[in-house]
């Protein structure tokens, strides 16, 4: 790593711990800025690198939100009852230790319940392609949000509440805060590295032609279903730490929300830049940052607005701003002229 | 020589075509062997066929005595039968070292080796193949940014990186600069010479392939019409005759 690069991670770094300091009234939507950040990642990974267009990540994401959410409750009380109070019930205390306990199982419980069903579901789905496996995904969103809006035992259609946080910690969203950052940087390290294997070489060559790969003696459908697996972990842990920066779950509206979040995965993934390792990025700050604007602005008009911005950047940026960068600045910051120089 | 592929009585046929039928043809270990015929005449079906991409109706196919048909392309690919396409498949996102990179022959690893750095193994060995197709001061290129005939030796080359025992090429010179001819006829004679690779290849140039091909099979219509050395099927009538358009 060149000393540039260490001086723009440490920054970021350094910008990443103090940003609830230094802007304690925006902590919430720093909180999900970290967040996006992560599903911008792990959309492209699979939407981008692998070329594989998934509106079902969302399924990941909510698989994560509600697992987090039950261990949480699940370890201390009945979950069952605990839903049917509908959160409302002054009988379910957590005590300190009970919610950090429910955090310490309950993120890699969601993680792992949301890589689980990639395995599955990928197995199932990544046999096809193209336009094929766009639409399948698409109904598997719908169809687990539904599946969820009709389980009682995590409260149906009513919803659930995550865990109360304990009175004795007097700024839980700055705990979320933080998970919601390490996460973001633990996603963009293995994706960072996962590029520079083989694995990486692999799914780009996939993405680039899949029947080649196939006739080289690449086994597809199990890298394929092992990047889908990758994203959804980290997705899953996303999903346990929005569910309870929300303090609410609809299974419709925050857990499965194929047209919200679903589609602002892919829309920062496109708007930074498509299979790129730091266009998911860029795209996650600047539309976290103009959709606050417009809500904040435009209020009443916030989704229209939305809804012009989603216009514009698919007709006029279809490569993304890092795309757009590259073919201004190609020398620097085109593809390596020395490969060698790039790989290692 | 032992026979390295047998293909026994197979036939394919698309709802009413039939593009294959009964078709036998032995390739020995070593050689070089010519498949040729008019356009249409089942040659690229019947290569799909071998490397798996469609299940055959009738027939067998051993690869090294051993049944392949019922297996999936890249179980076959892994066996060391490896095929390239008529047109020109490369990954065109990655430059041409990469497309190498990933073309390394991962038949005696585990799926784990995956998560290993790009470069760690085979750079020496892919800029030595990018030299040896005459592609080397191209090697940081895109390959989609290469013109065809440049993507077509590309593809020759990320074949060999796989150390395939068996390569079919599907018409190598189709595209190629008339100039450059002569020195892909010696570069596919020294991959059979040096590395040991049996080459069957399919091939509309006919001094091409009489000059590469110990032996030539010529199908016509989806049948085998003949067989034997590049000089007998010249001047066999029934050939001259399919190309010529007398039947």
């Amino acid at each position: 790593m060149n000393p540039q690069k260490m001086f723009l991670y440490g920054a970021i770094v350094l910008a990443g711990l103090a940003g609830p300091f230094i802007f304690p009234n925006n902590q919430v939507q720093m909180t999900e800025l970290w967040l996006f950040i992560v599903f911008a990642l792990t959309w492209d990974l699979v939407g981008g690198q692998m070329g594989y267009n998934s509106f079902g990540n969302v399924v990941f994401f909510g698989i994560g939100m509600y697992a987090c959410a039950v261990v949480q409750i699940g370890l201390v009380y009945d979950v069952g009852e605990y839903t049917a109070a509908k959160g409302g019930g002054t009988a379910f205390i957590f005590d300190l230790a009970q919610y950090i306990w429910g955090f310490a199982i309950g993120l890699p419980v969601a993680a792992m319940l949301a890589a689980l069903a990639a395995c599955v579901l990928g197995s199932l789905v990544l046999g096809m392609r193209g336009h094929y496996f766009a639409i399948c995904t698409l109904g598997l969103g719908i169809a687990a949000g539904e599946i969820a809006a009709g389980w009682d035992w995590i409260g149906a259609g009513s919803g659930m509440t995550p865990a109360p946080p304990p009175h004795d910690i007097d700024n839980v969203n700055r705990l979320f805060y933080y998970m919601a950052f390490a996460l973001a940087v633990a996603t963009f390290a293995t994706i960072a590295w996962l590029l520079r294997t083989r694995f990486g070489l692999a799914i780009n060559a996939i993405r680039d032609d899949e029947d080649k790969a196939e006739a080289m003696g690449m086994f597809t459908t199990r890298i394929k279903v092992t990047a889908w697996v990758i994203a959804a972990t980290f997705l899953g842990a996303a999903g346990g730490i929005y569910g309870n920066l929300k303090r609410f779950i609809d299974p419709l509206d925050t857990a499965f929300s194929g047209a919200t979040i679903g589609v602002w995965m892919v829309l920062m993934a496109i708007l930074g830049g498509k299979g790129t390792l730091w266009g998911p990025v860029i795209g996650a700050i600047v539309f976290q940052v103009t959709k606050e604007l417009f809500w904040t602005y435009l209020l009443g008009w916030q989704r229209v607005a939305l809804g012009v911005l989603i216009v514009v950047i698919v007709v006029f940026f279809p490569e993304g701003i890092v795309g757009r960068v590259r073919q201004m600045f190609p020398e620097r910051f085109g593809p390596r002229a020395d490969a060698r120089e790039g790989a290692e | 020589m032992t026979a390295l592929l047998e293909v026994d009585g197979t036939s394919k046929r698309f709802g009413g075509v039939v593009a294959n039928d009964a078709i036998s043809l032995t390739v020995p270990e070593g050689a070089i062997v010519g498949l040729i015929g008019p356009n249409g005449s089942g040659k690229t079906t019947l290569f799909n066929s071998i490397v798996g991409y469609h299940p055959i109706d009738a027939g067998s196919i051993r690869f090294r005595s051993r049944e392949i048909s019922a297996l999936r392309v890249p179980q076959i690919a892994r066996l060391g039968l490896l095929r390239t396409f008529q047109q020109t498949r490369i990954y065109g996102g990655l430059n041409c070292v990469q497309n190498l990179l990933i073309s390394r022959s991962t038949r005696r690893e585990p799926f784990r080796q995956l998560f290993t750095l790009q470069g760690a193994r085979g750079r020496e060995r892919a800029e030595e193949l990018l030299e040896f197709v005459g592609l080397y001061e191209k090697r940081n290129l895109l390959a989609g940014d290469l013109s065809f005939g440049q993507q077509k030796l590309l593809e020759f080359a990320m074949a060999l990186m796989s150390e395939p025992d068996m390569l079919m090429l599907d018409e190598p010179t189709a595209g190629i600069n008339p100039t450059l001819i002569n020195g892909l006829i010696d570069r596919l004679k020294r991959a059979n010479a040096e590395f040991g690779i049996t080459l069957f290849v399919i091939e509309h140039n006919m001094r091409v392939i009489m000059n590469l091909a110990e032996h030539i099979y010529c199908l016509a219509h989806g049948e085998l019409l003949a067989e034997g050395k590049p000089a007998d099927i010249q001047g066999d009538p029934r050939v001259i005759d399919a190309y010529l358009g007398a039947h």
